[in-house]
């Protein structure tokens, strides 16, 4: 076996073993199912009942942005996660094992992405019962929900990294709230953007949450031409900045996330 | 007998504390090498050193004939840890964990399911097996931890305090498994901080203090170092010490310790429970009023205290400060 494939069976099996604790952990899985179903039908009926928007239902305005708002904050769970197995020195145990070093995050990552899936095949489910629609063709449709995911994998080494850097499970929490809230509130994931005061305008536009959300919308044909177009630069192009984004986040913070680990291991 | 384990001249310093200090250590092949210490005197550090997760500042180590630093690699399919947190998953079953840790050895996954089942018959574990680690008790999980440490059947097994913190059931426990590996020709390094546990695992033993090899030989080399048996004494009042001293002077096999504050004393003595009785027996001809008396076996304290001339939770303290 050469290195490359040693790597990629390393991963799986560390990705495997994040799999079976997702699903045996109350918390995790709580984070993972239920809390999606409660965001789908929290927002859907209470917003849904007080904001009616030209020429299309809130609910499909809504979806799309539930979706990224649920990737950003289930993004914690791979911080959390890697800060538990840091203090419980499991990692510690894997890093005497003839494996290959890079499988921890590898692998960590990539059962996020099952945990992702999960998580957005439920809430799709529970939209269209809300009253969610796909306008646009099957092919869009199966490109918006891979442009999520992309956004999500990347996402995960965000926030991997800021874990690493912050070593311990409670301060990584109350971190990532911190920082999760602002970014999915000042964006146009629950609210049209374009009515917000000036400077909160302009950080909603250039927010990658935006970018993101405005780009699932097209990608799932949630739009109305009563709607104001955005007139921001990012938001125009929303899908080809999407992908920039996702590919950014990876370049800069899989090789940090990497060397965070390495450091953090070798104490 | 070629060296399974050796280190010479092993540094590592956190900022301004040494951590370790020119350790060395020689472990010859099919051996157990205990490293007696108190807590913060280096034990964890020269193990971690010695299973690649730490790089030494100076010195070098070799293990199974490899290299820690150059060899970390190679050496890391030679090698089995079980360190004192006992790292398993606890939403994982027992099969779960070790199967896992199989496959991380790259044994494949038939073969990793069998060695799993394998090593939980072996240590006790079939009928948990199938359980989340998650309802374990501590000693069960340690045995788990230490089934991990075998999967790959590794000729040399780092032990980081195996059985701190485990009620004495589960620690005679875990010596016996310990004790078996042994007898199959396994090397081991186990670190601890009992004494007791030493003794009964250990064919020799490196008493570890600020970094370093303060002493090294044989649990008995060691103890009689120490001074063997002592009596202790509880006294009324600090004249009857005082007579006391006087009175038991010709029964010492060593220097007398007396905490005048405590109105206690220490006398070493050879000849057990007799020493004891002679003791009893001239202060009450002296009327001298003992509140209470007994004889015990050297402890991990008294082998600091004759070695260092400070008890080894004050190590603790000046460590961690």
């Amino acid at each position: 076996m050469n290195a490359l494939h040693l790597a990629v069976a390393d991963g799986m099996t560390i990705a495997r073993r994040n799999a079976l604790k997702i699903r045996r952990a109350p918390d995790l899985l709580g984070g993972v199912v239920m809390i999606p179903i409660v965001f789908v039908l929290l927002f859907t009926y209470v917003f849904g009942s007080m904001i009616s928007l030209p020429g299309m239902s809130y609910a499909e305005y809504l979806l799309p942005g539930i979706f990224v708002m649920t990737i950003v904050t289930s993004a914690q769970i791979t911080g959390y996660t890697l800060t538990q197995d840091l203090q419980k020195g499991v990692f510690d145990r894997f890093r005497t094992l003839p494996m290959s070093p890079s499988a921890v995050l590898t692998g960590q990552t990539v059962s996020d992405v099952i945990m992702n899936v999960t998580s957005i095949v439920t809430m799709a489910l529970v939209g269209l019962l809300a009253g969610w629609r796909v306008r646009s063709s099957p092919v869009e449709a199966v490109l918006g929900f891979l442009m999520l995911l992309l956004f999500a994998y990347a996402f995960s080494w965000v926030t991997a990294t800021v874990a690493l850097a912050l070593r311990t499970p409670e301060v990584f929490n109350n971190l990532a709230t911190l920082v999760s809230f602002p970014l999915v509130f000042l964006s146009n994931a629950l609210v049209d953007s374009t009515r917000l005061p000036g400077p909160l305008r302009v950080v909603a536009e250039w927010n990658p949450v935006s970018t993101l959300v405005q780009a699932a919308r097209e990608l799932f044909g949630n739009t109305s031409p009563a709607l104001p177009a955005p007139a921001a630069w990012p938001l125009r192009h929303a899908v080809p900045v999407s992908l920039l984004w996702s590919l950014l986040l990876l370049v800069v913070f899989v090789p940090l996330a990497t060397r965070l680990y390495t450091r953090a291991v070798s104490r | 007998m070629p060296d399974a384990i050796m280190a010479e001249g092993l540094v590592k310093k956190y900022g301004d504390v040494t951590a370790l200090d020119e350790m060395e250590l020689t472990v010859p092949e099919g051996t157990v090498f205990g490293l007696l210490g108190p807590n913060g005197a280096g034990k964890t550090t020269t193990v971690r050193i010695l299973t690649t997760l730490l790089r030494p500042d100076a010195g070098h180590a070799t293990v199974a004939g490899l290299d820690v630093v150059r060899d970390a690699g190679r050496l890391r399919a030679r090698i089995g840890v079980s360190g004192q947190y006992a790292a398993v998953d606890d939403h994982l079953t027992g099969a779960e964990n070790l199967e896992m840790v199989g496959r991380l050895y790259h044994l494949g996954a038939g073969r990793s399911r069998r060695r799993a089942r394998e090593l939980l018959e072996r240590f006790d574990l079939t009928e948990a097996a199938d359980r989340p680690v998650q309802g374990y008790s501590g000693g069960m999980r340690r045995r788990l931890d230490l089934a991990g440490a075998l999967v790959a059947a590794p000729p040399v097994l780092f032990l980081d305090e195996p059985t701190t913190g485990l009620d004495p059931r589960a620690r005679i426990g875990l010596w016996d498994v310990i004790a078996e590996l042994v007898a199959e020709g396994t090397t081991v390094l186990l670190t601890t901080q009992y004494l007791e546990e030493a003794d009964r695992l250990a064919d020799r033993i490196a008493v570890v203090d600020h970094g370093r090899v303060i002493a090294l030989g044989t649990a008995d080399e060691l103890k009689d170092q120490v001074g063997g048996e002592r009596v202790e004494l509880s006294l009324a009042d600090a004249a009857g010490l005082e007579s006391a001293a006087r009175t038991l002077a010709p029964l010492a096999a060593g220097d007398v310790r007396i905490d005048s504050a405590a109105l206690q004393m220490t006398i070493p003595v050879s000849g057990g429970v007799a020493a004891l009785t002679r003791a009893l027996g001239d202060l009450a001809a002296e009327r001298i009023t003992v509140r209470d008396a007994g004889l015990r076996r050297p402890t991990l304290d008294d082998v600091f205290l004759s070695l260092t001339g400070h008890q080894a939770d004050e190590t603790t303290e000046e460590t961690a400060r």
